[in-house]
């Protein structure tokens, strides 16, 4: 039997996790586990004052259990690949494992008034969009399906919590290695 | 159709080169890296990448500035991005003048490399879909063009290549289907005469007189219905090529009239008292053996000779099966685009089912072949059942065998049978067939005691 991992590092409150861990279930209707995650400061980059993606998906895959189909990790820390200025998460495309940075999702991030409400429907959509890439989706070009790309919180808000027709027959083929 | 694009990604710092391309293959792209500007021109060289991301500053010998001007050396059309971590406006202003498409500085913003490479990718869309059209429209094969492998096809083109820019008279014979008119353009694009027009004749759609005004022109008032003067298609293919489609089918007068226009270069238009003289290039086809037609007394032998200066012989397909696979490829690509469907590849199987058809039809009927799997098949790949039409047509087209010691009659019954067959059962279509009345095919039915 093999089991959808969800797991947290330390800094990451309970409600985003809580909401991603449902979601999961839900969606991937396999038995989803919990798992506790170590921080992420190894992946610290002082010059940028960041955390290293590439770094994190490599200690994810280290310490995936045995009995995981998949693992996805939340963070809170702001993580970047080395060409770009930042990204919203990274998973390994038809890989096991992914990460969703939360630190960019929040409306303080862009000096607004808190939202709990958007700031969790963000991560969904997200943790949503990561493990579609675990499965070997690539994006998508309708711009309301949770597989298309979003390089800013706008475009996280205009797509749906869901992934389109296309996406969802591609991700019920490649499934099979839940079950 | 993301996927039919690559892209490179050259950097000497692993992380980078990684991190780029994982971040476009997430993106649906088929991504590649090199460390160093060698490897990336030795990759260049096996693959035509539409996309080169090149960092400026790589050790060994070859930085960012000589990998893209080599790589554009190999493939002027693809698209350079310069990514360099030290921005200053003389670089910039070099990778530009050396033909970088875009500069940008690392790290840059995901929005911006995202919509760059969508933007780049968009344009080399239209510019494909504009060749593919222009050429549809034009129809301005080269020799290059016509897909082949077989030797004997080889020695033809190297043969169509030789006599392009030559204005002597070409004649191509070949089955229906094989490609005598895509060869004939092949001809007249390849040579001297490329800009000049290439007017197509199909001399057996045309009655008589029809096809020879059609040739010559005719003048004001030359017949009924000609109220005005009219070019004929000689006078429009002035400078460039005529192509008589079907030549062995004109009439005894047409083959006079052709004949003398091939000696002189001068005809009169219908009605007409003064010659007009052209330079055009005569390049006939006919799918009839134009020997045997002149042994039979059914076409001019001296018409023959001026036509047959260089002869070239087209093998219909099934003599040149090596070519099947790559034609049918070819096929599916253009029409795959043409008709906006995502089929991209043919199964093992259903390659076997082509190999194995006879394909009376040639090239042409490869291509309807592929177009009917395209449009009925289910998946990205064509398979064995996309194609059992062909096994159903081969069935069907089975030679009736004749037992020795047969009756004139029981032959009848037998013709009969198998003409019902193949019409299912339908006797208006089987009597139109025998040549009979529906009448007395009902009689035949009756006393061969033919089951129907």
């Amino acid at each position: 039997m093999k089991y959808f991992y969800v797991g947290a590092t330390p800094e990451v409150e309970r409600p985003p996790l809580e909401a991603v861990r449902q979601r999961m279930a839900a969606e991937y209707g396999a038995p989803v586990k919990e798992i506790v995650l170590p921080s992420v400061e190894f992946a610290f980059d002082t010059g940028r004052q960041q955390y290293r993606s590439m770094d994190v998906l490599e200690m994810l895959a280290r310490i995936c259990p045995a009995d995981a189909a998949k693992l996805l990790a939340l963070t809170g820390r702001d993580l970047f690949v080395p060409v770009l200025t930042f990204v919203f998460g990274q998973a390994q495309l038809g890989g096991r494992v992914a990460v969703v940075s939360l630190a960019r999702l929040r409306q303080e991030f862009y000096g607004m008034a808190p939202n709990q409400e958007i700031f969790l429907e963000r991560a969904v959509k997200e943790a949503l969009h990561e493990t579609g890439h675990t499965f070997g989706l690539v994006h998508c070009s309708g711009q309301r399906c949770a597989m298309s790309l979003a390089t800013n919180v706008r475009q996280i808000d205009g797509k749906s919590a869901a992934w389109c027709a296309a996406c969802t027959s591609q991700l019920r083929r490649a499934k099979g290695v839940i079950r | 159709m993301k996927t039919h694009w690559q892209i490179l990604v050259v950097d000497d710092e692993e992380v980078m080169c990684e991190s780029l391309a994982a971040w476009l293959r997430e993106d649906g792209y088929h991504v590649d890296t090199a460390a160093s500007g060698r490897e990336a021109l030795e990759k260049a060289q096996q693959r035509d990448y539409a996309i080169y991301f090149v960092d400026l500053k790589m050790p060994g010998g070859m930085d960012g500035i000589e990998t893209m001007m080599q790589v554009r050396r190999l493939h002027p059309d693809a698209s350079i991005i310069i990514i360099t971590a030290y921005a200053t406006v003389d670089t910039a202003i070099t990778a530009m003048k050396e033909g970088a498409q875009e500069y940008i500085v690392k790290p840059c913003n995901p929005e911006e490399i995202s919509l760059l490479v969508s933007r780049i990718i968009k344009v080399k869309n239209l510019q494909r879909e504009n060749t593919i059209l222009r050429k549809k429209l034009t129809r301005q094969y080269r020799v290059q063009d016509v897909i082949s492998k077989n030797p004997k096809m080889q020695e033809i083109l190297a043969l169509a290549h030789q006599v392009s820019s030559l204005r002597s008279t070409v004649l191509i014979q070949g089955e229906s289907g094989t490609g005598k008119e895509m060869v004939a353009r092949a001809v007249h694009f390849s040579g001297d005469r490329a800009s000049k027009p290439f007017v197509a004749v199909s001399c057996a759609a045309l009655a008589e007189t029809l096809l020879e005004s059609e040739l010559f022109g005719h003048e004001k008032g030359a017949f009924t219905g000609a109220g005005q003067q009219k070019q004929g298609k000689f006078e429009m293919a002035d400078g460039g090529t005529i192509f008589l489609d079907e030549i062995g089918d004109i009439s005894p007068k047409l083959q006079v009239d052709l004949l003398r226009v091939l000696q002189d270069r001068s005809f009169y238009r219908v009605g007409g008292s003064q010659v007009v003289k052209v330079d055009v290039r005569v390049i006939a086809a006919t799918h009839v053996n134009l020997q045997q037609a002149v042994a039979d007394g059914d076409f001019r032998d001296d018409l023959f000779y001026r036509l047959n200066v260089i002869e070239i012989r087209i093998p219909p397909l099934r003599d040149r099966r090596e070519d099947i696979p790559l034609l049918a490829a070819h096929f599916v690509e253009k029409l795959a685009h043409e008709l906006g469907r995502d089929a991209g590849e043919i199964s093992e199987g259903a390659l076997k089912v082509l190999m194995a058809h006879d394909w009376p039809g040639n090239v042409r009927e490869l291509e309807n072949a592929v177009e009917r799997a395209i449009v009925t098949c289910h998946s990205r790949t064509l398979t064995e059942e996309d194609f059992s039409f062909l096994m159903e047509i081969r069935e069907s087209a089975k030679p009736v065998t004749i037992p020795a010691g047969m009756t004139m009659q029981e032959m009848e019954r037998l013709l009969i049978v198998e003409t019902l067959r193949r019409a299912s059962g339908n006797i208006k279509e089987s009597a139109a067939t025998l040549g009979i009345d529906r009448s007395t095919l009902y009689e035949k039915i009756k006393k061969y005691e033919i089951p129907r």
